[in-house]
């Protein structure tokens, strides 16, 4: 016993020492101190609580088990610090929650550079503020989407910084509901069931550089106002109901220099009003833009539409959002005074994306000749298509 | 077999001779070549390389084909005043212009394509569907054009013919689909479009290389029965099989009525 204090504010746990369990620790703990964990396997029997402000530490990425049928760790002081430990084995249940890590009410915490394998929720929080989840790997057993939880999930909670994440093999790879003023940045969302992203209410939040690749269902966000996602990589998200970025009922937000690549549809826009879509690269997608007549007073500039099979479409002759000076790689107009903007507006809905939305099977027609005709002939002469969407200054050169 | 050995021989010789099949390559070479240098991203040059073979090569299969049967008539007939076999000229013939054609293609396209490989590895799989497609559609073509050329006597309207089976095939065929599909909207159409697409050697193409260049967006497509078929790989070989039978029937029947042909 005496050995765990020699160092003072320091608690080890060793399989050969006297503190063999991190439960043990936590309990030995004084607010403030320290518990390092020394590399090993540790078998909990419950949940191990975390009710006093400590920073717990592994040394030599010692492995934290459970039996299965519980949280693993929950932590519900404020300031506590966990890094470096391997967090095991929880199993799914849908009466509750489970996760590895478990938060609640707790505020200034830090999770840094854990390994969360094989759990139902990841990492869990409800009604936490203040803290970071920096630089973890969550890792899900791959289940189906019914059995499986979501790799980090948020509640009800502000000011969030998740950072450097990689979650996969989850339900969703982020999940945030009613989290507002959090910046979520740098993390990869690979191969999730469901979502790469979803959020719902969650106000005033920032998504940087992120980059969601192979989600069933690629990234759907909701009902939310004051979204900035800036740099964001969306890819290859195929599948009938499967979108790079969807959005529903989200307004006065900015959607900046992100890439959508090889994404069935890259970015959908339902009741979707006053965004600003600048700077973003459409490369490859098989819908580009599909944007619905209920969203109002969006701005696209500055985009470049490349490899798409349909730039734009829309369901609604009447468009109410502008298009302005992107770079359309069907644009066939020219520039006489030289000012790097074609002289002829480019009309970005082609006739056959109408069709194909009113009549799918008509999608086995596309890069027919006949159909290309049948385009050409429109544009030259619009009856069909929304007549005011329209890019009256598409760039000549695709934006650096 | 000799016979049609000798026959094709000579037939290659005459149809490299003929300087025709040089200027197909050398078009072929340069229009891949602008596409591939001018053609903005690789995605996209890629997406005009499949209009080339979609259309280009069909129509200087067809009409080529039936213009060198035209031409070549006096010494067909010379021939086949020799004690050698109507399968081994027809064979010859065949052969004598679809191989140079092949060759021309793979040149051409597949020439520049293979120097765009090396710095872009992404490129092979698109670039072997792109060769398999063209060479049978130029396969297809040319047993077309031998149809054409011997059903019918008079060369103008021979010409006529060809380009009429070009058109029917690359524009009215899709027309006439896309006239059912908006006519029975309300039926589900799915499995009676996939087949009348098999039916026609271009759009059968034309959906194969949709398979390579735009899964994203086929992944869409809302029609079970398309997906089941071409989920696996299993789609692909049944439509180069197809293919492969589109080739055959027209080359069949050609033989038919060459066999039978009063000279």
């Amino acid at each position: 016993m005496i050995a765990g204090f020699l160092a003072v504010g320091v608690v080890t746990v060793s399989s050969a020492g006297p503190v063999r369990r991190l439960s043990d620790a936590l309990a030995l703990a004084r607010p403030g101190d320290t518990v390092i964990v020394t590399a090993g396997r540790y078998v909990e029997a419950g949940t191990v609580r975390v009710d006093r402000p400590v920073t717990i530490i592994g040394r030599g990425r010692p492995v934290i088990v459970g039996r299965g049928d519980h949280t693993l760790l929950l932590i519900t002081a404020a300031a506590v610090a966990v890094t470096g430990l391997v967090i095991e084995h929880v199993l799914p249940i849908s009466t509750e929650d489970r996760a590895g890590i478990r938060l609640e009410g707790a505020t200034g915490c830090r999770l840094e550079d854990n390994d969360i394998r094989d759990t139902y929720f990841g990492i869990y929080g409800a009604k936490v503020s203040d803290c970071r989840i920096e630089g973890n790997r969550v890792t899900g057993p791959a289940r189906r989407e019914q059995a499986s939880g979501n790799a980090i999930q948020f509640w009800s909670s502000d000011r969030l910084t998740i950072s450097g994440n990689r979650v996969t093999g989850h339900r969703d790879g982020i999940y945030l509901e009613f989290v507002t003023a959090s910046v979520l940045s740098d993390n990869q969302s690979v191969a999730n069931r469901r979502y790469g992203l979803h959020f719902m209410s969650s106000h005033g939040c920032t998504y940087r550089r992120n980059r969601f690749q192979h989600n069933g269902a690629g990234v759907a966000v909701m009902y939310t106002r004051d979204v900035t996602m800036e740099g964001n990589e969306f890819l290859d998200n195929r599948g009938q109901a499967a979108y790079g970025l969807l959005l529903k009922d989200i307004s006065d937000g900015a959607i900046r220099d992100n890439r959508f690549r090889r994404n069935t549809t890259a970015l959908y826009l339902e009741g979707a009003n006053r965004l600003e879509v600048t700077g973003n690269r459409f490369e490859g997608n098989g819908w580009a833009v599909r944007l619905l007549a209920n969203s109002v007073g969006n701005r696209f500039e500055n985009n470049l539409f490349t490899g798409n099979a349909f730039d734009v479409a829309t369901n609604s002759r009447s468009a109410s959002s502008t298009f302005s000076g992107n770079y359309w790689d069907q644009y066939r107009g020219f520039d006489r005074n030289r000012d790097g903007r074609g002289d002829v507006p480019h009309r970005p809905v082609r006739l056959f994306s109408l069709v194909v939305e009113q009549n799918d099977p008509a999608l086995i027609l596309l890069r027919s000749l006949f159909v290309d005709l049948l385009d050409q002939a429109e544009r030259v002469l619009p009856i069909l298509t929304p007549e005011t969407l329209t890019d009256l200054a598409p760039l000549m050169e695709p934006p650096r | 077999m000799t016979s049609f050995r000798r026959v094709l021989s000579s037939q290659l010789r005459n149809v490299i001779r003929s300087r025709w099949m040089v200027g197909h390559a050398l078009l072929l070479l340069a229009v891949t070549i602008l596409l591939l240098r001018f053609g903005g991203s690789g995605e996209r040059a890629l997406l005009s390389l499949v209009n080339l073979v979609l259309l280009l090569v069909p129509l200087v299969s067809v009409v080529f084909g039936t213009l060198y049967v035209y031409n070549a008539r006096e010494f067909i007939e010379l021939l086949l005043a020799q004690p050698v076999g109507r399968g081994s000229v027809y064979l010859g013939l065949f052969g004598g212009l679809a191989l140079p054609q092949t060759v021309a293609l793979w040149i051409g396209v597949g020439g520049p394509l293979v120097l765009q490989t090396v710095a872009e590895p992404a490129v092979v799989r698109p670039l072997v569907m792109l060769l398999a497609v063209g060479t049978c559609l130029t396969l297809v073509f040319t047993a077309f054009a031998l149809c054409v050329a011997v059903l019918v006597e008079e060369r103008a309207r021979g010409f006529g013919a060809a380009l009429l089976v070009w058109l029917g095939c690359t524009v009215v065929y899709d027309g006439l689909i896309l006239l059912l599909l908006t006519t029975f909207r309300d039926y589900p159409l799915e499995t009676p479009v996939l087949i009348l697409t098999f039916l026609n050697p271009v759009d059968l193409a034309r959906v194969v290389l949709l398979l390579t260049f735009d899964v994203a967006l086929l992944m869409g497509y809302t029609g079970s029965v398309f997906s089941d078929l071409f989920g696996g790989g299993l789609g692909i070989v049944i439509a180069f099989g197809t293919l492969l039978v589109c080739a055959a029937i027209p080359l069949a029947a050609g033989f038919r009525w060459f066999g039978r042909k009063d000279f």
